[in-house]
C-alpha cells in the first residue's frame, strides 16, 4: 500500500489514513472503496450478494465480506468497532438509516454518511443528527446547472 | 384513539381488524396495489396507498393528530423509520414497532421507538415456559433498568438444597423475591429459609449473572 506517497499526492501533512467500513456494493460502494484503498486508507466492504463484489477492481487492497450490514453481528465482524468511518450506500434508504443508526449507537463510529435518496427523509435525519446525501437533490442539480449552463 | 398501523401484511390486517372492533379510528398505510385492493374490498375506506416511511404520505394520513403509529411491515428498518419519522417530524405520542431481530431491541428503544414487539423472542420464552426441564426461564424483561425476572426450578440434583439462603453464594445484583413450594403457597425467603427440592424459585437478575444464579442455586 502507497502510504508514503500520500502526503505528496494531496500535498497536506495532516493526512491520516482511516479505517472505514462501506456497507453496499453497487457502482457507488464499489468505486469508493476502490478509490478510498487508492489512496491508502484500510477499506472493508460488505454485500449480501458476492456476486456484487465483482465491480471491485482486480487490484482492490481492501477486505470484501458477504453479509447482512443491519446485523450487528455482521458489522462486529466487519471491524466495525474499530472502524473511523462507516458509509452506508445500499439501494434501500431506511437499510441505510438504521445501519448508520446501529454503527452510531451501538458502535459508537465516530463518524456515519449514508445516501438517502429521498429529500425529505435526508432532511429529517439530518436534523436527528445522521449525516447523508442524496443522490436526487445532487443529481437534480447537477443536471439543471448543465442545462442551464 | 386514531391509530395508523403502517404495513398491511397479515400481522398489519388483523391488528386493524381487532382495533377496529375495539372502536378505534384505524388507517392502514401499504404500499402494494394489490394487497392495498384486497383491504379496501375487504374493509372499506381504512388504507391508504403510499409508503408510510415518506413525511409526503404520514402528512396525507393525517399523522399529526394521530395518538399511535404501530409499523408491523416485514422489514425491521422500514419499521424503525416509520416510528422515527412519526416521533420526531409529527410529534406523535407512541410509536409501536415489530421487530425479527430481538437484537434490534435495545437500539430501537435508544433511537425512541416506545415499544418494541419481537415475535422472535415471545415464540422463544413460550418455548421456555412450555418445556418444563428448562432450568431457568425468563419471566420478564424490566424495561430499560437492566433486570430480568427468572424462574429456577430445584431438581432432586440441585446442590443449593438444604443450604440456607444466606450461605449460597448468589451474583451480586441478583435476589431471590419468592419461593413456590409443594403446596403452591408462596412465600419471600427469609436469609435463613432452607431451600427444598420442589421448590420454585422466582429470582430478580441482571441478565449477565444469570448463568452465575443457576450455578448457585442448581450446581453446574
Amino acid at each position: 500500500m502507497p502510504c508514503y506517497s500520500l502526503s505528496s499526492i494531496h500535498g497536506a501533512s495532516e493526512w491520516i489514513i482511516m479505517k472505514i467500513v462501506i456497507m453496499g456494493c453497487g457502482r457507488v460502494g464499489a468505486r469508493l472503496a476502490s478509490s478510498l484503498d487508492i489512496d491508502g486508507h484500510q477499506v472493508t466492504i460488505l454485500d449480501t450478494d458476492s456476486y456484487s463484489f465483482r465491480r471491485l477492481p482486480a487490484a482492490f487492497g481492501g477486505s470484501a465480506l458477504v453479509g447482512n450490514g443491519l446485523d450487528g453481528e455482521v458489522l462486529k465482524g466487519a471491524g466495525v468497532e474499530e472502524s473511523d468511518v462507516f458509509v452506508a450506500l445500499t439501494q434501500g434508504d431506511n437499510r441505510n438509516i438504521m445501519a448508520c443508526q446501529i454503527a452510531r449507537q451501538i458502535f459508537n463510529v465516530p463518524r456515519v454518511v449514508c445516501r438517502i435518496y429521498d429529500p425529505l427523509r435526508q432532511e429529517l435525519y439530518g436534523t436527528l443528527g445522521v449525516e447523508s446525501i442524496s443522490s436526487t437533490i445532487v443529481m437534480a442539480d447537477l443536471f439543471k446547472e448543465k442545462l442551464e449552463g | 384513539m386514531y391509530i395508523i398501523v403502517v404495513g398491511g401484511g397479515r400481522v398489519g390486517y388483523y391488528l386493524t381488524k381487532a382495533l377496529l372492533a375495539e372502536g378505534h379510528e384505524v388507517l392502514i398505510i401499504e404500499k402494494e396495489a394489490r394487497v392495498f385492493q384486497g383491504i379496501t374490498d375487504e374493509l372499506g375506506s381504512v388504507c391508504l396507498r403510499g409508503d408510510g416511511c415518506e413525511v409526503a404520505t404520514l402528512i396525507d394520513a393525517g399523522t399529526d393528530r394521530a395518538d399511535m403509529l404501530i409499523a408491523v411491515t416485514g422489514d425491521d428498518d422500514d419499521n424503525l423509520v416509520a416510528c422515527q419519522v412519526a416521533k420526531h417530524r409529527f410529534k406523535v405520542p407512541r410509536t409501536i414497532a415489530r421487530i425479527s431481530n430481538p437484537q434490534n431491541e435495545v437500539l430501537f428503544k435508544k433511537l425512541g421507538v416506545d415499544v418494541t414487539v419481537s415475535a422472535t423472542n415471545i415464540i422463544l420464552e413460550n418455548i421456555e415456559t412450555e418445556v418444563s426441564t428448562h432450568p431457568l426461564t425468563h419471566l420478564l424483561m424490566l424495561g430499560d433498568r437492566g433486570l430480568e425476572i427468572v424462574d429456577v426450578k430445584i431438581s432432586p440434583e440441585s446442590t443449593s438444597i438444604g443450604k440456607s439462603v444466606e450461605t449460597l453464594s448468589l451474583p451480586s445484583g441478583s435476589v431471590l423475591s419468592l419461593i413456590i413450594r409443594r403446596d403452591n403457597k408462596p412465600f419471600v425467603p427469609a436469609t435463613n429459609t432452607v431451600i427444598q427440592e420442589g421448590d420454585q424459585i422466582i429470582a430478580v437478575t441482571p441478565p449477565e449473572s444469570e448463568e452465575s444464579l443457576r450455578i448457585a442455586l442448581r450446581g453446574s
